[in-house]
């Protein structure tokens, strides 16, 4: 396993629970069925699942996710 | 309700935008907000800044601009907030006792429950490549289209089909999507003043295409009334609305507002895509080489156009950035609110500018300029810019349906392009939009020609 170097995060006030991003990257995010919202389920994946990421990130239809960098 | 000390400002404090086109009633900037808004709201940030405020009508307008006060507009609770009293020409349109808008918590439920979930977008991209299929059968090698009857025509099926049911929209025809734009039509900003005023043609036809529209809906009510009761699979959202007594007028409203939000704006992103597409031979022919690859495979459109297009996808991106459905987003202030430094009274609106927000020239270089590649990795200038690149909105209310309004305007160009070659008819510079509603709709002629490809 390579160290993380990214960090996921996930803004609950912009959530709008369309669960996108579940499909994108299902080992990163989960969801909450009874508050509708994401949950983060790995917020420091592995450098492999970058791009999936990434494509959550992308498609996401609230602009609710985002990934920051670590030194 | 919060009380807060003494205002730090008042909105008499915020600069006023000049007047260019003088309301002869005596209504601020109506008279240009009916004409050039486009000018009116550019004028607001050049001349004011991050905040500034014009008058329609009894109504103060306070604008803002800028990626921090953005935020600030976007963030701000529903409480503080109300966006059906900032836009009194929907009123008459969706009919009384039609809610406007539903809360954060019901767009979440409505997603969670119906038409818009992820998991649901497979089978309407099915139905969204069913219907272009049928409407280009009838062309033939080569022709010419009216953009905007194509696309308000093909994009009300899509939406009927998708939001309401696949029965409802097998009974549905153009004279459906012709009343329907009646509607659009309908919004005029004197609505500002009195939306039932006597003697406004937008009004009268508004009214008219309404009551077209509840007799073609109250025609279906009784033959499904005559059909009766059919197996649960083949029902849809018309049948659950008869069977609880609801009436043709209110089944009407509500079917008016589902479609509404989706309609006319997916029809003029779906037209510019195109006629910006005709303008830039050079992306067009990569887009088209995009898809060819793409499709090689024999991979279907209800399965690829849910999937990254990603050139596709910049080019309507940046249609959307030039030309966002919707040029001025607002809301009524319920609760006092603090916008960059400015408190703002209860009664007044506050607006942010799609239009105006989207050519801001620090946050997109070269921003009256056509560049699908400012969404290419680094620059992905839309993700960069959250609360500017805004054709969407931003925030909790940003536009629920934007994902099902991406996957179906990348449908609708997999077929189109896989099929035909399109080229402009007119100069470049004619085709242009119709500000003189509210509803903004490309004004006519704006006429394409389609070839078949061969090949």
């Amino acid at each position: 396993m390579t160290g993380a170097s990214f960090t996921v995060v996930a803004d609950l006030d912009l959530c709008q629970g369309h669960q996108m991003c579940q499909g994108e990257a299902p080992d990163v995010f989960g969801f909450d069925e009874d508050a509708d919202l994401v949950t983060v389920l790995e917020e420091h994946p592995d450098e492999s699942l970058r791009p999936d990421v990434v494509s959550a990130v992308k498609y996401c239809p609230a602009m609710a996710l985002s990934i920051t960098e670590e030194d | 309700m919060t009380t807060t000390a003494p205002s730090p400002a008042s909105i008499g404090d915020i600069p006023e935008v000049s007047v260019a086109v003088p309301d002869p009633d005596g209504h601020g900037h109506l008279a240009e907000m009916r004409t050039d808004p486009v000018a009116l709201l550019e004028r607001v940030y050049a001349e004011c800044g991050e905040i500034g405020r014009f008058r329609i009508a009894g109504k103060e307008v306070i604008m803002v601009t800028g990626a921090e006060v953005n935020e600030q507009f976007f963030k701000a609770p529903d409480s503080t907030l109300d966006q059906a009293a900032a836009y009194p020409f929907m009123t008459p349109i969706f009919g009384k006792g039609v809610v406007f808008d539903a809360s954060p918590e019901e767009r979440q439920q409505a997603l969670k429950n119906q038409a818009l979930r992820g998991d649901q977008m497979r089978g309407h991209a099915t139905t969204i490549e069913n219907e272009i299929n049928r409407m280009v059968a009838a062309w033939g090698d080569e022709g010419e289209i009216d953009l905007l009857d194509f696309f308000a025509e093909l994009t009300i099926y899509n939406t009927a089909a998708c939001l309401v049911g696949l029965p409802f929209r097998e009974e549905i025809d153009h004279r459906f999507a012709e009343a329907y734009h009646g509607l659009e039509r309908g919004t005029d900003a004197l609505a500002y003043v009195d939306p039932y005023m006597e003697g406004v043609e937008a009004f009268e036809i508004r009214d008219r295409s309404r009551e077209t529209l509840v007799a073609l809906v109250q025609d279906i009510i009784d033959r499904r009334r005559q059909r009766g009761v059919v197996p649960r699979d083949e029902r849809d959202l018309l049948d659950v609305l008869i069977s609880i007594d609801m009436s043709a007028d209110y089944i009407t409203g509500v079917f008016i507002s589902m479609l509404f939000a989706g309609h006319h704006t997916s029809s003029g992103t779906s037209a510019w895509t195109l006629i910006e597409l005709m303008r830039h031979p050079e992306v067009m022919a990569d887009v088209v080489a995009e898809l060819d690859e793409l499709y090689a495979d024999g991979s279907e459109i209800s399965f690829r156009s849910l999937r990254s297009i990603p050139q596709l996808e910049s080019v309507i991106k940046e249609t959307l950035r030039l030309h966002p459905p919707l040029i001025i987003l607002m809301r009524q202030v319920v609760e006092e609110i603090e916008l960059a430094g400015h408190v703002i009274p209860p009664g007044t609106i506050v607006a942010s500018s799609p239009r105006v927000s989207n050519r801001i020239e620090e946050d997109f270089p070269n921003a009256q300029s056509f560049d699908p590649a400012r969404y290419q990795d680094p620059r992905q200038e839309d993700l960069q810019n959250r609360w500017t690149w805004i054709p969407f909105g931003a925030g909790k209310h940003r536009c629920v349906g934007n994902a099902f309004a991406m996957m179906q305007i990348k449908a609708i160009f997999s077929v189109l392009l896989r099929d035909f070659e399109f080229e402009l008819v007119q100069p470049s510079e004619t085709y242009r939009d119709d500000y003189s509603k509210m509803v903004i709709q490309l004004q006519r002629p704006c006429r394409a020609r389609y070839r078949r490809r061969t090949s």
